[in-house]
């Protein structure tokens, strides 16, 4: 009986088992990749807001620090958003009839809030503390990047979890002098490895990677 | 499944005779070692067998697996979803995003105030803990403290202002009401009855004094099912007035209770617990630990922590009450000698601590054994110190059950024209021969102002949906009299009104706020010099300072208590009634979280049962059995008083031979979607000649069976291998403590630290760990709920209960220890022991449960894929799967009440406890901020904070100065199940009872410690 298969189906079995453990291998890499893409992380996309907040002119231009407005950075797990009074300290004065401040003013005058797209947007099961970050020198453009530069926010990094770990397993290479915590245009001295070392020991900073130190 | 094998009590007795030493056991399926128990004991879930064979059930299975798979699948896709911060317009004083406050209220029990702290994020209430500053609190609460917040979010509450079930607003209603009240006017109210609760607010008795003045002729009722008039009447038999006592239990070496459950229910139960406990802990070797005899007719938790208890019909108890005081030499008639060799011993004890002992009496005894105990703390020398009197502390107190049956008559006779009935729901709890309901529609308008649309709603013109009491200001007096304001947590949900609006409203002011009704009280109270300071310290506190009732000093009459209530003695079946010891009177019904907690003793959940002894159940045939779907057992038919009904059977050991317990709060038809019709209606049984008991019950076995979602046998720990004893629960009594202290220790081989292929963890920073002192723990439920609140731990349900999938993080197994008729209770809670050489982690494949460098078990949610395999190899089966979406996700009420510090976990996730991880991180961050140590006591786990008894004790076991590592160098201090090498981060403490040496044995605990009865009793 002559053989059902011709000889050259050996290469080509051989070819389609390469070509399809490679595709697996491809497919798992694919979203592997795409989960770590900007497109997944929202990583660098400036996202709109109900009022073009700029903290390119409010931080870099009039020099206002971090803390006038994100009140609960040093004290608690979030930063906060300030509330409408905040702006209209201000903004009852200045561009008191500007129109792109007109959500601003309707939100004083009605009570009602103004609602922001989070742009930082950790997933229900971390827990992340902004104090314990701060108090310990870690800068706010460590995480958050020039915002001093930003027009309109965007997510400056990638928040994955191995981004994370990078400063958890080597706070050395990300400390900075507290002093400099809220300087958003601080560049990293050329021996920062040395300087780290240095602030890790002055600040008793001891960053955990145990699981529950995020998630609880 | 289908072949049921039932539990053989005569059996069961040989078993028990037949095992030499103390033996511990949970139920009398794990006696009788039936299949079903054995399905519990060694498989990690026993349903999934019948899921497979069952036809419907596997195609049910097999539909939800795929929609599961198909959504797992699906839900990793997607980009997380826009989400949006809405910031304040103008921030609020002291609120800081993401730092809860906590606000000092009071939650009402029956009436009376118990102080709590209210956690609030934000604006919502989340989480409920003791105040410290508070008599009635003392930084701890009971179960229904905690669970008060589900009350707050109840998705069922009443949301509108109806009339004959149709909408109306509050302006309607003021219109409707005008006519109404000029007619009364004219009359000068005498066709007009107010009908509460219990009332102690003084703000809330100003305003019906208020009101009863502009309408003299008018009558202000008052009745709960659960009330205090037989104390009260007892108090004015044995003084001549009506007067509240007091008790100090931290100064009462020798306490009798006859029938009171002061531990488990009352306005004082969470301080006397503290008290109580506080006498039985041992500090080293030495001891100087309280002795209580309980005389009961139905198990209570207080007696399950007596050292001696003997179970009696309740009608019997006043002639033992008799016994005890003619054995002290009062001149009483009516001494039942029957149990002389108990009573013996127990007056030469009594007497021997004048002065530092106490008698206490039930609610549901009658008024003459409340005097007797009154007569005999005289005769003691007690009066004055371990007991003291003060004037009532209700605003009017009457008897609630003449008042009651009053404004029936009235109602009745016509004579009622308006009705306003401020809270309760007298129409499903009033005795049934009272007939209230007949009488009630007889009244032209009637107005109802309740938390729900229940009964009574449905059968009044006017519904009002009533403010919850954390969201509405009021005041209340505690147990000792003192003024606890109630101040709101949050704005009405629904927009409800509070009983001080209603009344405003009866009295021409229609839209005056609660906040300035009872701050104009005060004004009046405090006086204009320096009001704002004192009211605003008031506020502050919970509680106003200096504001306790003074003490009264008291003479005994000699008076009618004499001869006895209840000549005739009776030799048939006896019914007693009870509040529920997790839904109360019916009120928290709709409660989830209460219906779903096992019920201390019984360990039943979501439904009452005829409580029977086991000498009964076997005369009468009563067959019960475990299966993977639930406890089955007969449905029994209970004639009592012309009524009859139906109700499962369940076997109680310890409780009295010819007598069946009822629990109140059940058969609700209309308490909301959780609550309606779970359960037998008690009520439709209880009559007003005997509230608590009667004689005459007959009661027969229908044939029919029913299923009852018991934990009882869910995670069971085998107690004997073949090669060894466990020993999970160690107790002694006193006597061999001092002999051994050491004896809990010797129970069990603990193997050597390096005993472990993997190589041992250490700890630089802190090592957490908690001890539970046995001894202490009196299985109140208090922790089991905080645990589910602060932990956002999901409802399952009774179907899901009944397979064993319950989720709370905390259990709390209930050991007998001896024979089937009066054993000794022991209480024992487990969690997760937090192992140095945790079975769990080594077998999940994804490393979802790993060790933490301070020494916790942690969980991670999101990395856990569901395999079971931890809960598989747990030996302490403490972990919790999520079989099912259990957690409501949709509803928004729900929402709020969320501990947003606490992962709210989705189906397909292991869960377990994590020694409340948020709290050990907030109090890290928080030391770490203000570079400083954390402190010992300054992390507290939701279920120490709690607990009463302060059993609980969580701590740095690296610090050698922590009190969690002074427990642990206790020699009663032991590992459960240390000899698997498992080494648990949570420790236990051998408990130690102090029974009375003279006591014979047959009489008391001896005879459950010698098991003597149980060889020689006639086979049932």
């Amino acid at each position: 009986m002559s053989q059902v298969f011709h000889r050259s189906m050996n290469t080509l079995a051989r070819a389609s088992l390469a070509i399809g453990l490679l595709g697996a291998g491809g497919g798992v890499g694919l979203v592997m990749a795409v989960s770590r893409s900007p497109y997944a992380t929202r990583q660098g996309v400036a996202r709109e807001q109900p009022v073009p907040f700029s903290h390119q002119h409010h931080v870099g231009g009039m020099g206002i620090d971090c803390r006038y407005c994100h009140t609960a950075v040093e004290t608690s797990a979030v930063a906060g958003i300030p509330p409408t009074k905040t702006c209209m300290n201000c903004h009852s004065q200045i561009w008191a009839d500007s129109p792109a401040l007109e959500p601003v003013r309707a939100s004083f005058r009605t009570g009602n809030s103004l609602q922001w797209v989070r742009v930082y947007d950790l997933p229900e099961f971390v827990y992340f503390d902004h104090s314990a970050h701060v108090n310990k020198g870690v800068g706010c453009s460590t995480c958050h990047g020039r915002v001093d530069l930003m027009p309109l926010l965007s997510q400056e990094t990638s928040l994955l979890m191995e981004w994370c770990l990078e400063c958890h397993r080597a706070p050395e290479r990300f400390l900075r002098p507290k002093g400099e915590v809220y300087n958003a245009a601080y560049q990293p001295p050329a021996n920062q490895l040395e300087l780290g070392k240095q602030l890790v020991k002055l600040y008793d900073a001891k960053p955990r990677t145990s699981c529950s130190t995020c998630h609880r | 499944m289908s072949q049921e094998s039932f539990v053989d009590l005569s059996m069961v007795r040989r078993r028990l005779a037949g095992s030499g030493g103390r033996r511990y056991w949970k139920s009398l399926e794990e006696l009788a070692a039936t299949p079903g128990f054995q399905n519990f004991l060694e498989r990690e879930f026993p349903e999934q067998a019948s899921e497979w064979s069952d036809p419907s059930g596997r195609r049910e299975f097999l539909r939800i697996m795929g929609a599961s798979l198909a959504l797992a699948g699906l839900t990793a896709c997607t980009r997380q979803p826009e989400e949006k911060i809405v910031p304040y317009v103008k921030s609020p004083e002291q609120v800081v995003p993401g730092r809860p406050l906590f606000f000092a209220t009071s939650v009402l029990d029956q009436g009376f105030a118990k102080g709590v702290l209210v956690e609030s994020h934000l604006g919502r209430p989340t989480k409920i803990e003791g105040n410290p500053e508070h008599p009635a609190s003392l930084g701890a609460t009971d179960a229904f403290g905690q669970a008060t917040i589900l009350g707050l979010y109840d998705p069922d509450r009443s949301k509108t202002i109806t009339n004959r079930g149709e909408i109306r607003t509050w302006g309607a209603f003021l219109t409707a009401l005008q006519p109404a009240l000029a007619a009364q006017k004219a009359l000068g109210g005498a066709g007009f009855r107010i009908l509460t609760e219990t009332v102690t607010s003084p703000t809330l008795a100003a305003q019906l004094d208020a009101l009863l003045a502009q309408y003299p002729a008018a009558k202000w009722h008052q009745y709960q099912p659960v009330s205090a008039d037989n104390a009260r009447a007892g108090a004015e038999l044995a003084f001549g007035e009506a007067l509240a006592a007091q008790y100090r239990l931290a100064e009462a070496d020798v306490i009798l209770s006859l029938e009171a459950d002061f531990l488990g229910s009352g306005p004082a139960n969470v301080r006397l617990i503290r008290e109580f406990s506080g006498r039985r802990r041992i500090e080293g070797e030495h001891a100087r630990l309280n002795r209580l005899y309980v005389v009961e007719g139905s198990p209570s938790i207080t007696g399950a922590a007596a050292d001696h208890r003997l179970p009696l019909r309740s009608s019997e108890i006043e002639g033992v009450a008799r016994a005890v005081a003619a054995g002290l030499g009062l001149p009483v008639e009516g001494a039942d000698r029957a149990h002389a060799a108990w009573v013996g011993p127990l007056v030469k004890d009594l007497r021997k601590h004048g002065g530092r002992s106490l008698v206490l009496a039930g609610e549901s005894q009658p008024a003459e054994v409340h005097a007797l105990a009154h007569a005999m703390n005289g005769e003691l020398g007690n009066l004055g110190k371990t007991v003291v009197f003060t004037a009532p502390v209700e605003a009017r107190p009457l008897n609630q059950l003449a008042s009651l049956r009053d404004l029936v008559a009235d109602m009745a006779g016509g004579e009622v024209a308006l009705l306003l009935v401020l809270g309760g729901n007298p129409v499903y709890n009033a005795p049934a021969d009272l007939a209230l309901a007949a009488a009630l529609d007889q009244v032209p308008l009637r107005i109802h102002l309740g938390l729900y649309q229940d009964e009574t709603a449905e059968r009044c013109h006017w519904h009002l949906a009533e403010a919850h009491g954390l969201e509405s200001w009021s005041d209340a007096r505690a147990f000792d009299g003192s003024v606890s304001i109630v101040q709101p947590l949050i704005a009405p949900l629904y927009g409800g009104k509070s009983a001080h609006e209603v009344l405003a409203a009866f009295l021409g002011f229609g839209d005056r706020a609660g906040y300035q009704v009872v701050r104009e009280h005060w004004k009046g109270l405090f006086g204009a010099d320096d009001f704002e300071g004192r009211w605003q310290r008031a506020v502050h506190d919970g509680v106003v300072a200096g504001s306790a009732l003074p003490e009264k000093p008291v003479t005994l009459a000699s008076g009618d208590w004499v001869r006895p209530a209840r000549q005739a003695r009776n030799p048939g079946l006896e019914i007693a009634f009870r509040a529920d010891p997790t839904i109360g009177d019916g009120r928290f019904a709709n409660n989830g979280w209460l219906q779903e907690l096992p019920k201390p003793l019984t360990k039943l959940t979501w439904e009452n049962a005829a409580l029977l002894s086991p000498r009964l159940a076997a005369r009468l045939g009563i067959a019960v059995s475990s299966t993977a779907s639930g406890a089955t057992t007969d449905l029994v038919e209970l004639r009592y008083a012309g009524n009859a009904l139906k109700v499962p059977a369940w076997i109680v050991p310890g409780h009295p031979e010819d007598s069946v317990t009822l629990h109140l709060g059940y058969g609700r038809r209309k308490a909301g979607r959780v609550g309606s019709g779970l359960g037998v209606n008690a009520y439709a049984l209880r009559r007003s000649d005997g509230l608590w008991f009667g004689a005459g019950l007959e009661i027969r076995k229908t044939g029919e069976r029913a299923i009852l979602a018991c934990t009882q046998d869910h995670w069971t720990i085998e107690h004997e291998t073949q090669t060894t004893k466990r020993h999970l629960v160690r107790s002694a009594d006193l006597a061999e403590f001092e002999r051994n202290p050491h004896f809990a220790r010797e129970m069990s081989e603990e193997p050597p630290a390096d005993l472990s292929m993997y190589p041992a963890h250490t700890y630089r920073g802190h090592a957490w760990g908690m001890t539970i002192d046995l001894s202490a723990c009196v299985g109140c439920n208090a922790c089991v709920v905080a645990c589910q609140s602060e932990n956002n731990i999901p409802v399952v349900g009774k179907d899901q209960v009944a397979r064993g999938r319950e989720m709370q993080w905390i259990r709390i197994d209930r050991y007998y220890q001896g024979g089937l008729d009066n054993p000794e209770t022991h209480h024992q809670p487990v969690l997760c022991m937090h192992c140095e050489n945790a079975p769990c982690e080594v077998v999940c494949p994804v490393a979802a449960t790993v060790h933490s460098d301070e020494g916790l078990n942690d969980m991670v949610y999101n990395r856990c894929v569901g395999t079971r395999y931890c809960s598989n190899n747990c030996p302490y089966k403490v972990r919790r799967f999520n079989f099912f979406l259990y957690q409501d996700w949709d509803t928004p009420s729900l929402k709020l009440m969320r501990n947003p510090d606490v992962t709210v976990r989705s189906r397909g996730v292991m869960e377990k406890c994590t020694y409340c991880v948020q709290r050990i991180n907030q109090a890290r961050i928080d030391a770490k901020n203000q570079d400083r140590p954390l402190r010992d006591g300054e992390i507290e786990t939701a279920c120490q904070s709690v607990c009463p008894a302060r059993a609980i004790v969580f701590g740095d076991v690296n610090d050698p100065k922590s009190r969690v590592t002074g427990q642990k160098s206790s020699p009663r201090n032991y590992g459960l199940l240390a000899d698997l090498n498992t080494r648990p981060r949570t420790s236990y403490l051998a408990s130690v009872r102090n029974p009375n040496p003279d006591m014979p044995r047959e009489a008391g605990p001896g005879a459950a410690r010698a098991s003597l009865e149980l060889g020689s009793g006639p086979d049932v």
